[in-house]
């Protein structure tokens, strides 16, 4: 029965079960200069993201603390560790190519930070699931932005 | 009753999802339709269609026959002692807000209460927040216990102080399944001078109701979860209430006259179904009702308790996982967590297995924060759910688990 759920391996890849697991950066930031939550009131995911600035204002650390399933810690981790170092600008742009490759399993303009994110385009096969993988972009930026809550579409 | 027949009366449980048979266990989020509906719906589009209660002509009277056939086989349904009071809405969320509506603004007075149930489906709960803060009535809230009852003592210490003009609750929780004392809480309700409805979404489909019986005055429920249509919907309520309590949604075939300076309301229980209702839903639901009856709630509620029974037994027999709800009197409806998956990472590999449950917040919010929990996985059963398919849910249980340790 090993072999039950190897159609699933696409969209629960060990990078995922592992960073649902055991997220590095599952922690609020003891010091920080913004932070936002979102929330999916539809299945109930909740998230709070941290950031800290460097004095170029390009983010220098994210933290988060998540209530949700192994997709959306996954996607809060990942993230964590793929904006750190960017500017405003450059995560807003990230989340939008991160937006279609969730959405269309695909991305075309593949570059290293979005390779680190490919583990979850293989939600794409389950609408309902995408939001879970957006909701905590959507908290960093409204946290970006000086909002305080955002929710996923 | 033998659950093979039933089967094949439900097209759709031929179907297989992702080369796997289909494995319904989410009717309680809404049931499959028996081929009796779809037939019922397809042959009067093909034969017999037009609008109701308007036309002089055959097509119309035809079909007025047959929808206002619905309102008796309801009346039958639920033991109604007058037809009239057998109102048709879209949906039990619709029963549910014409009475906060036009009972609530039309009959009880800023000052007086309303009682819920802190195991409340959202629609039994946004009308009356509505209704407070547009009408100044007080919203009290029932606690439930740790086991997932009402708790008797403190509902009815909230009603004490005589303010309550009208207790609604749920008569079987869409979470936890539990079915409510419904008898004792009108017993309650009226001794204390407050009126008393239940949301019967999810009773209905697993116990007989008798509303003469039960001596409530009002209550809800809805098609699509009884194997009817979606879109149609009933509210029954005593006819001197309804009588007394002004229209909900103002329009066609609910007034008597019409001029600019005045209209005047049809009689009950047309002044509350305005425009043109849901004809083929409604005819739709008369196949639904004349099914079940034709079952018979006996051998539905005999299935349906020696489903639960197993599958308590399954589930609770899987190592982490927990059952929210340990009501003595309960319906086939069992929410759970595993401890090492969430709730939508379970549906989602239950899912690939052909399995269908529902996980998130139930539309039951506050219940979720008073179980501790953002969201469960619930399955749910239908009169065509087999032990198999129980046992099928268990094993791979069993496998998700194994997956995310
Ligand atoms: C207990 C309960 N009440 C109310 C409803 C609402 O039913 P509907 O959406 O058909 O109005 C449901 C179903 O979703 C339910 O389970």
């Amino acid at each position: 029965m090993a072999d039950t759920f190897d159609d699933l391996r696409d969209l629960y890849q060990e990078v995922i079960l592992d960073r649902g697991r055991h997220p590095r950066h599952g922690q609020r930031l003891e010091t920080f200069d913004a932070t936002a939550k979102g929330d999916n009131p539809m299945c109930g995911d909740r998230v709070q993201v941290w950031v800290a600035f460097a004095p170029d204002s390009t983010i220098a650390e994210t933290g988060f603390e998540a209530r949700g399933c192994a997709i959306s810690v996954a996607s809060a981790d990942l993230m964590a560790e793929t904006v750190q170092g960017r500017s405003k600008a450059d995560t807003a742009a990230l989340f939008a190519s991160f937006r279609d490759m969730v959405r269309t399993g695909v991305c075309p303009a593949c570059d290293t930070a979005m390779e680190q994110l490919a583990p979850l385009s293989g939600v794409h096969e389950y609408p309902s699931r995408v939001k879970c993988a957006t909701l905590p972009w959507h908290a960093l930026i409204a946290a970006l932005d000086g909002t305080k809550e955002a929710s996923s579409e | 009753m033998n659950v093979d027949d039933i089967r094949r009366d439900f097209p759709i449980l031929s179907q297989t999802i992702r080369g796997k048979p289909l494995i319904y266990l989410d009717s309680g989020a809404s049931a499959q339709k028996p081929r009796a509906v779809i037939d019922a719906m397809v042959n009067a589009m093909e034969t017999q269609y037009a609008n109701v209660h308007r036309g002089l002509h055959w097509m119309s009277e035809r079909t007025t026959d047959a929808y206002e056939a619905t309102r008796d086989a309801a009346a039958k349904l639920m033991n109604a002692g007058d037809r009239a009071e057998i109102v048709f809405t879209r949906n039990s969320t619709e029963a549910m807000n014409l009475v906060a509506h036009s009972y609530g603004r039309g009959i009880l007075k800023a000052g007086q209460a309303v009682v819920i149930s802190a195991m409340e489906h959202h629609s039994n709960i946004v009308p009356w927040q509505m209704l407070r803060d547009a009408h100044g009535v007080e919203l009290r809230v029932a606690p439930i216990t740790d086991a997932g009852e009402l708790d008797m003592a403190a509902f009815e210490a909230l009603l004490e102080d005589g303010k309550v003009g009208l207790v609604s609750v749920t008569h079987m929780s869409n979470v936890l399944g539990t079915v409510t004392p419904a008898e004792r809480i009108v017993q309650i309700a009226h001794a204390h001078g407050a009126k008393a409805m239940f949301d019967g979404s999810q009773a209905i489909v697993h116990r007989p109701i008798d509303v003469q019986a039960l001596g409530c005055d009002f209550y809800a429920w809805t098609g699509h979860k009884l194997y009817g249509p979606t879109g149609i919907g009933v509210l029954w309520a005593r006819r001197e209430l309804l009588e007394a309590m002004p229209p909900f949604l103002g329009g066609g075939d609910m007034i008597s006259s019409v001029t600019f300076e005045k209209s005047t309301w049809a009689q009950v229980p047309h002044k509350f179904e305005a425009g043109t209702p849901a004809i083929l839903e409604g005819i739709g639901l008369k196949a639904a009702i004349d099914y079940v009856l034709g079952i018979g709630y006996e051998a539905l509620a005999a299935h349906e308790l020696a489903l639960t029974d197993h599958a308590l037994a399954r589930l609770g027999a899987i190592e982490g996982l927990k059952i929210y709800g340990r009501a003595q009197d309960r319906g086939g409806v069992i929410s759970f967590m595993l401890d090492k998956a969430h709730a939508h990472d379970v549906a989602t590999l239950l899912d690939r297995q052909g399995i269908a449950v529902r996980a998130g917040n139930h539309c039951a919010e506050p219940l979720m924060r008073r179980l501790g929990v953002d969201s469960t996985a619930r399955a749910s059963f239908g009169m065509y759910t087999t032990m198999a398919e129980i046992d099928a849910l268990a094993d791979t249980l069993n496998r998700v688990r194994e997956f995310f340790t």
